[in-house]
């Protein structure tokens, strides 16, 4: 009795010619192929508010990008780079709060406040996390998860800028056209500018501080200056985000450094593919609109993205970007021995 | 002298919450940030037996702090031990874990200022001039003399000195036969059961409120990064500096800041000096 | 008297309670090959980092070319041309070999002096790298420079640490340990490398074990046992010494050892 052994064997299509980053392209049909996946996402992330059923859901598009954008900036300083940072919370309050701040006592208007506070806020979080940057991992991890907290007791207790009420009455955007396309247009040049960022020598030194500090230090490159870029990068996205959020809601307080702004980002990485730079999206596509649909279940929804992160981490932690991915360009087939 | 007694009271209920995280990560180097939750939960099991149930009050308090041990080491068992030794997973899961079940209660039960634990006497009497009740002060004589049993177990019985191998060097622990998974399971449940026993002794004092299972988390932390972690003697000293310094502000400066002081503490730190006061991660200081 | 190019001045360290370094003082001449040799834990690493930054002297200084740069960053250091190997090597194992390269032909320094041989001021990084690579032994027809560096055998990761001292195109390469772990014929191929960079004009440290072929490369050596620095001559001078011998044998069984060698 003969039995065969079989072994699982994974063989490259063969449609997508690749050699560290070149693509040798013969056909429509191979152009296509690789064109697919980045034009899903754009024009699905661009008609999507056209195709919500009312203003709530066109909102919560609104509300999917700004998750995104923070996760996007996670996902790139954690796999990109190295640092682990916990308090995305961080950047959108200090974005939020500048932003807010700027409206409501210098009466500037939307147009001007969010790129503001993306640049100012950017440099202030950059500053504030300058000293922390040649920490361990773990003690960063544990340093960013305490900025947000900190400021936002700051805030209650020496009640400035609000104090627990926050700041209200500050201008939304100038009409809901551009309140839901600007954010998915900066949405989609983030996602490839970054792309585009790390596959140049910038991005390559990036990936050599986050693999081996010390040759880096030998090769008489600071890694302290490129650190600090990558965070305010980093940090001006989320700033960003923290901006236009404050537009939205046409309010700002201290929920803006709230524990959701911490770890959605996180579990939407994580479940949406980790260093792939869009999985943070497919996540919080995932996430936000479950988590707004259990709204009526108060903060049960927390439980519920807690619970799934940790299942993902333990048994599918590549993420389902990376799991498609695996599958759009290989195929696999049981082989006998 | 106001000062001192309620500098030490408030240090040593510090040091009680921090205990358990300094045990834990003091031996299995799993940092266990679902601590403040496992606090919570002593506090909820507790008066779900004691007021729903009518089990007898110390009855109630040892079956919960038994369903903290099983709890600490079942989330080692099924969920740590899959992410053991990737630094972030652990800190991500454990909190994520903490997360999901102080919430779970904030949505299941606990929902503003109900929920009370009975203090263990009744009264109070003069210190010096100063109003002390007698649950304080029965709380620090347990603190302190739960740290002295501590030290003796972990000097003098044959489980403690494992433990302690385990917290020097793992590897040349696992060389001499000990079982380095179960050991950091039982670390795990140990430490669950001291923050079950510092919720035991604290709750008594306020409501039991969800939102203190995330302040309990950040005073642990400061705790322990001040005292350097992996340190139980660095612990208790950073407790009573953080345990002052935060006295001081409440009467100097105003209520709002305790928390604004431990956050600090802790920022402080790891700019300044990361490994601690006592502690033993010497390589972060040098930063090579 | 001409100048010399680095100087350590009484230069000690302590970690601790440990003494690894006690008053370690030395002259490095411009094209001199310096070969430190000592038993293990004798501060050899210790003196590499103290000079490169990445340790600081407890007390002492570090001179090149007449500046202070005691207790100066890493990248600094590496900056003005002092460069070094790494005895635990640490290539980018997630790259391929080149882009090893291309890193430091990112820094300021390869931008300022053009990297080794010019090419990093305007050219393509990556065609510089593979050209360095070339010239310091791997076969650019066989493809090696463009494998993923976690692939590459440790004769090639050798070179590989000595070739991203190069394009930084340095004044000084201290190479730790750079024989460790080869095999005979990779060595031999190594010593003819060494005599190449020092013909350039590089000076060169070497902290090495293996004796023999440290002492065809090098014309001056100094010896460290337990933090001091024993003595510094030529080889030969060196190895009739009776304390180094003490230090590597022993004192009481020196005629014994020998003769049974």
């Amino acid at each position: 009795m003969t039995t065969q052994e079989l072994r699982k064997e994974r063989i490259d299509r063969g449609i997508k010619v690749r050699s560290d980053g070149l693509y040798a392209l013969m056909s429509w049909r191979e152009m296509a192929y690789l064109a697919l996946p980045r034009f899903i996402l754009i024009a699905g992330m661009l008609s999507l508010p056209f195709l919500m059923p009312g203003v709530y859901w066109q909102r919560v598009i609104s509300i999917v990008c700004i998750y995104a954008i923070l996760a996007l900036s996670f996902d790139f300083l954690a796999h990109y780079v190295g640092l682990v940072s916990l308090g995305g919370a961080f950047f959108i309050g200090v974005g939020g709060y500048i932003a807010g701040i700027l409206n409501s006592y210098f009466h500037i208007s939307p147009f001007l406040t969010v790129p503001l506070a993306a640049v100012i806020g950017g440099a202030l979080c950059t500053l504030l996390l300058f000293p922390c940057l040649p920490l361990k991992g773990v003690y960063f991890a544990i340093v960013t998860l305490m900025y947000p907290l900190f400021m936002a007791r700051i805030i209650e207790a020496f009640n400035i800028f609000g104090g627990t009420d926050g700041i209200l009455g500050i201008d939304s955007f100038s009409s809901t056209f551009v309140e839901q396309y600007f954010i998915v247009a900066m949405l989609l040049i983030f996602i490839f500018a970054i792309r585009r960022m790390v596959t140049t020598d910038m991005g390559l030194i990036f990936t050599a501080v986050m693999d081996n500090d010390q040759a880096v230090k030998a090769s008489g490159i600071s890694i302290t200056k490129y650190k600090s870029l990558a965070v305010f990068i980093a940090a001006s996205m989320g700033c960003m985000a923290g901006a236009c959020l404050t537009h939205i809601y046409m309010w700002t307080g201290i929920s803006m450094f709230a524990l959701d702004f911490s770890i959605l980002p996180i579990a939407a990485t994580v479940i949406g593919g980790s260093g792939t730079l869009v999985g943070p999206l497919l996540g919080c596509l995932i996430l936000v609109p479950v988590s707004e649909l259990l709204r009526d279940f108060g903060t049960l929804r927390i439980v519920f993205y807690a619970t799934l992160l940790v299942g993902f981490i333990l048994f599918k932690s590549e993420g389902l970007m990376v799991f498609g991915q695996r599958k759009y360009e290989q195929f696999e087939r049981w082989k006998g021995i | 002298m106001e000062i001192l007694v309620y500098g030490t009271i408030n240090s040593v209920s510090l040091a009680l919450m921090g205990l358990g995280f300094a045990m834990v990560y003091g031996i299995s180097r799993v940092p266990n940030f679902a601590h403040g939750a496992l606090y919570i939960v002593c506090g909820f099991v507790t008066w779900a037996l004691f007021q729903r149930v009518g089990l007898p009050y110390v009855l109630s308090i040892f079956l919960a702090l038994c369903v903290n041990g099983l709890l600490g080491m079942f989330m080692y068992r099924f969920i740590l031990i899959r992410v053991r030794g990737m630094n972030i997973s652990e800190i991500i899961c454990s909190y994520a874990i903490g997360l999901a079940i102080l919430e779970g209660l904030r949505w299941g039960g606990f929902r503003g200022m109900t929920n009370t634990l009975p203090v263990f006497m009744e009264g109070s009497f003069k210190l010096g001039g100063v109003p002390v009740d007698y649950h304080r002060l029965f709380m620090v004589i347990i603190g302190l003399l739960l740290l002295a049993g501590l030290w003796a177990f972990t000097h003098y019985t044959k489980l403690g000195l494992a433990l302690q191998g385990m917290a020097q060097d793992e590897q040349a622990a696992l060389m001499l036969g000990i079982d380095s998974d179960f050991m950091a399971m039982l670390a795990m449940g140990f430490g669950a059961i001291l923050a079950g026993v510092a919720a035991i002794l604290i709750l008594p004092l306020g409501n039991i409120v969800v939102e203190s299972g995330y302040n309990v988390l950040i005073m642990s932390i400061a705790v322990c990064i001040v005292g350097g972690l992996g340190s139980w003697m660095g612990a208790f000293f950073a407790a009573f500096i953080i345990g002052f310094a935060q006295i001081l502000t409440v009467v100097f400066i105003g209520s709002h800041f305790q928390m604004v002081v431990a956050l600090m503490a802790i920022i402080l730190t790891l700019i300044l000096k990361p490994s601690g006061l006592f502690g033993r991660q010497k390589e972060l200081e040098e930063r090579v | 008297m001409t100048q010399p190019i680095l100087k350590m001045q009484n230069v000690s360290k302590t970690f601790g309670g440990v003494k690894a370094l006690t008053d370690v003082s030395v002259d490095v001449f411009p094209g001199d090959v310096l070969g430190i040799i000592g038993p293990n834990g004798s501060g050899k690493t210790t003196i590499v980092n103290n000079i490169t930054g990445f340790i600081k002297p407890t007390s002492g200084k570090v001179f090149f070319k007449g500046k202070d740069i005691t207790g100066m960053a890493p990248h600094k250091i590496a900056d003005m041309g002092v460069t070094r190997t790494f005895q635990i090597m640490r290539p980018y194992f997630s790259l391929p070999a080149y882009k090893n390269l291309v890193i430091p032909l990112f820094s300021p320094r390869a931008k300022r002096t053009g990297g080794w041989r010019g090419g990093g001021r305007h050219g393509d990084r990556a065609t510089v790298a593979v050209d360095i690579l070339e010239e310091i032994g791997f076969e650019r027809d066989s493809n090696i420079p463009f494998k993923p560096t976690s692939s590459l055998p440790t004769g090639y990761l050798k070179r590989l640490e000595l070739a991203r001292c190069l394009s930084l195109k340095p004044e000084i390469i201290i190479c730790d340990e750079v024989f460790s772990g080869l095999s005979m014929s990779e060595i031999a191929s190594m010593v003819p490398l060494i005599e190449k960079l020092h013909e350039e004009g590089i000076t060169i440290v070497m902290i090495e074990h293996r004796l023999r072929e440290l002492f065809q490369v090098a014309n001056r050596v100094m010896v460290m046992n337990f933090g001091e620095k024993l003595i510094e001559g030529t080889s030969d001078e060196v190895m009739a010494d009776a304390k180094v011998k003490e230090a590597y044998f022993g004192s009481e069984k020196i005629e014994e050892v020998m003769t049974y060698a």
